[in-house]
């Protein structure tokens, strides 16, 4: 039980994290599918941090400048979005997709090349990082407590107030509502909208770092993230683009995927004796089944993966 | 002397490739009055504005504020210098409650959080003081399209300007709502606001402003005192002529019957009641019918049921002697049924379509303009040309204009020509006047005469008392679904139809 929890809560923090991210390019009216691309880039730069860190680093110092590394990662590659998207006025779905193909196999190239640099012999795409992954868990008699679920709750406090409390948060949504209004009253658009990219490309980043520490000690870089990007943006969208709701649904999706790492603990579902295949499609089968019955009455930003173009009225 | 003017433009020039839409003009806005600035659909006076809320840059002549030069590069500059504007198209975000949309660009903030009190007093303060009634924690989407106006005037007072424009405010309101406007305009003004008034509706314009300039095909015609002009004198030096604001038309004996409208019930989509119960008349040919009536008393769904965009719970329709109750659109359009519909932009044109395209749209298929399936690109120019020269559709580009482009006018034209054109039995006219200005409208009921001379048979629906009385032959009344008077528009007064159409008089049909 206390497993099941320990997984729901950090499989939860990822959705959060990843969700808020696209809550944020969202709001700002752009939509955002490479989170998944964007996952990618900052578990390579956290995965990387860590595994070239001193042996003998602090932990705090670990934790740190790992997730100042997959931060920075997710926001120079969003920027690859922000760039076609606003300035170029490109397809958003499509640079998206593009950058979700894109991350995964550089980032398998990349860590390929490191490993036969050190070991000719070695052409895995694999990174390894058991001893510094200790340094974001705490032990409290048996539940393995992980910092990042702290972080989540905190930035989940941050996005709510910076939405909702400063002019921050009412410039940017009115950007993703109506930014023809929004240009009137004399705010500019265009940076509005790097931002909720850029913000999106941080709390990606971090997710995407949260993600392969979860439950493993090494990754396989030509796995990618396994679709919680996608995840993610149900998460976001049965959440309604409001981040304590999402929050919720986040907790909910998290509940559904750790069964699959716990199932076998719990006697009832043992005894049903399903192939671990059901449990591990679960979360994806639940997203579809929420999104056909919410897509209508959806609270979307209403000029989302509208180009914004300051002549056309 | 101290400077009497608030704002001077001074010959302003701005070209656009192809045409001039602002020539030498010059505008002088005295402080605390209002001045209406009056032209046709495509005059200049939008251009003319945005120059001066910095959304153009002029390619010559200079705006003084307060006598002093300025330079207005964008639209901050001019909020800079007390200039504000409600837009045509309200610029408000609709899930944003009333207050967030006033203080949205200029938020009072510490330490990085919004102080929402300190706005809403201002606001409430502001509210009071000129006479606007809002609510500040409504959301825009819930309210009426009057309050939302409000929002847009207090956005300006609460960010202090002193120069107020208004882009044809009226278009939107109602009756009432109107009336609160001008009142609204004369508090401003009292309180040493200068109001620019943008507008092409004459009574409203004197009745409120002080002085009114008039532009013409962008040039400057003149500036006049309203007090010492009239309606006609105003008309005159915005279309270039005397407008006749009397229809002509001679006395003419009605054929045969060609539409046939028997027992027709339609169904209302906004409540469970049917909004046309039970209908009966006919339209012969040489005859203009008008269905008269306060806005949504079934006119709508009567054209609705008529022209097959709904389908009728029950009754019979026929036209030239076939009977349509069940055709399609196309069907009914080939029978001889021309249909220039209410919303233009909803039924009359799909926007982002080509003129040429939109004005083949019912005949694409004819021999003339598709052959072995495909479209005959050069016989659709040529006739889309022919209708552009007799109908005077005037575009930026011709033909290849794209209809969302054009002004409204200009729209309502190309609908017109499109189903004058093709030489129907009975056109059904729902509005055609609808937001034009005097020169479109006199041009539009000659067009509706002009069919009703040839012989064929015309159903107006108009909520205008003047054009129903103007222009219909024979007029029947409609309230609450059900036609209750038919009318000699020779023997009836204003008085008596607005008797039928409050429901106060009925007839027993």
């Amino acid at each position: 039980m206390l497993l099941l929890i320990q997984y729901m809560l950090i499989f939860a923090s990822v959705l959060l994290l990843v969700a808020l991210g696209g809550c944020f390019a969202e709001h700002s009216g752009v939509i955002n599918i490479g989170l998944e691309g964007i996952m990618v880039a900052g578990a390579l730069g956290g995965a990387l941090m860590m595994k070239y860190l001193p042996a003998d680093s602090s932990a705090a110092a670990v934790v740190c400048l790992s997730i100042l590394a997959a931060m920075l990662c997710g926001i120079i590659y969003s920027l690859l979005l922000a760039v076609s998207a606003i300035n170029f006025k490109a397809d958003q779905t499509l640079v998206g997709t593009a950058m979700n193909l894109l991350a995964v196999a550089a980032a398998t190239v990349f860590v390929k090349a490191i490993n036969t640099a050190e070991n000719p012999n070695n052409v895995s795409a694999t990174i390894q990082y058991v001893n510094a992954k200790k340094a974001f868990l705490v032990n409290i008699g048996g539940f393995e407590f992980n910092w990042f679920m702290l972080l989540a709750v905190i930035l989940l406090i941050c996005a709510n107030v910076l939405l909702y409390r400063t002019k921050f948060g009412l410039r940017l949504m009115a950007c993703g509502e109506h930014p023809q209004a929004a240009d009137s009253v004399g705010i500019n658009v265009y940076k509005m909208r790097y931002a909720g990219v850029m913000l999106s490309g941080l709390l990606g980043g971090i997710g995407g770092l949260v993600y392969i520490t979860a439950g493993v000690s090494e990754w396989k870089f030509e796995n990618g993230v396994a679709g919680f990007g996608f995840l993610a943006l149900a998460v976001m969208i049965f959440g309604q683009w409001k981040p304590t709701r999402i929050a919720l649904a986040a907790l909910l999706f998290g509940l559904f995927r750790s069964l699959s790492n716990v199932y076998t603990g719990f006697p009832f579902l043992a005894n049903l004796n399903l192939p671990s295949n059901v449990y591990n499609m679960l979360p994806y089968i639940i997203s579809l089944i929420v999104l056909a019955l919410t897509s209508k009455r959806s609270a979307a930003p209403k000029a989302e993966g509208i180009p914004y173009d300051k002549g056309s009225r | 002397m101290e400077n009497q003017y608030a704002i001077e433009m001074l010959n302003i020039t701005k070209r656009f490739p192809g045409i001039i839409a602002n020539d030498n003009i010059t505008l002088q806005l005295r402080k605390g009055e209002i001045h209406a600035l009056l032209g046709e659909n495509g005059a200049g006076k939008s251009t003319l504005m945005s120059v001066l809320f910095g959304l153009y840059q002029p390619e010559e002549g200079t705006i003084k504020k307060d006598g002093k030069v300025v330079s207005i590069k964008n639209p901050n500059d001019a909020t800079a210098l007390g200039i504000g504007m409600v837009h045509q198209h309200f610029k408000l975000v609709e899930c944003f409650t009333v207050l967030d949309n006033i203080i949205l660009g200029v938020e009072p903030t510490k330490g990085g959080f919004l102080q929402k009190d300190e706005a809403r007093k201002k606001v409430l303060a502001l509210s009071e003081r000129y006479g606007l009634q809002i609510d500040p924690d409504a959301k825009i989407e819930d309210i009426t399209v009057g309050m939302q106006q409000r929002t847009e005037i207090l956005k300006m007072l609460y960010r202090d300007n002193e120069i107020l424009i208004f882009d044809e405010p009226t278009a939107v309101l109602t009756p009432q709502e109107i009336d609160e406007l001008m009142q609204i305009m004369r508090n401003l003004a009292a309180e040493g606001k200068s109001i620019l008034f943008i507008s092409h509706k004459l009574a409203e314009i004197m009745a409120v402003a002080d002085r009114c300039s008039v532009l013409r095909k962008g040039k400057y015609i003149g500036t006049v005192d309203t007090k010492d002009t009239t309606v006609e004198a105003l008309s005159a030096m915005m279309v270039g002529r005397d407008v006749n604001f009397h229809v002509e038309k001679a006395d003419k004996t009605p054929g045969d019957v060609v539409l046939k409208v028997e027992g027709m019930t339609v169904a209302s989509k906004v409540h469970k009641n049917n909004a046309v119960k039970n209908v009966s008349f006919e339209v012969r040919a040489g005859e203009i019918v008008c269905i008269a009536g306060i806005d949504g008393n079934g006119q709508t769904e009567t054209v609705y049921g008529l022209t097959g965009l709904e389908p009728l719970v029950s009754g019979k329709i026929t036209l030239c002697g076939k009977d349509i109750t069940r055709a399609p659109i196309r069907e009914r359009s080939l029978t001889g049924m021309s249909h220039i519909p209410e919303d233009r932009h909803k039924h009359g044109l799909v926007l982002d379509y080509t003129l040429e395209d939109n004005i083949v749209l019912q005949r694409y298929f004819e021999p003339e303009f598709t052959r072995h399936g495909l479209l005959q690109r050069k016989n659709i120019r040529a006739y889309a040309e022919r209708l552009i020269e007799d109908y005077d559709i005037r575009s930026g580009q011709g033909p290849v204009t794209t209809a969302r482009s054009m002004s409204g006018g200009n729209q309502q034209k190309a609908i017109v020509a499109r189903e004058i054109d093709k030489a129907p039995q009975l056109l059904v006219a729902v509005q055609p006047t609808r937001g034009l200005d005097v020169g479109a409208i006199e041009n539009i009921h000659k067009q509706i005469v002009a069919q009703r001379d040839a012989g064929k048979a015309v159903l107006l629906v108009s909520l205008e008392m003047d054009e129903v009385m103007d222009v219909s032959d024979r007029i029947l009344v409609m309230y609450e679904g059900e036609i209750v008077g038919e009318l000699d528009p020779k023997a009836t007064t204003a008085e008596e139809m607005g008797l039928y159409m409050a429901g106060a008089k009925r007839k027993e049909m």
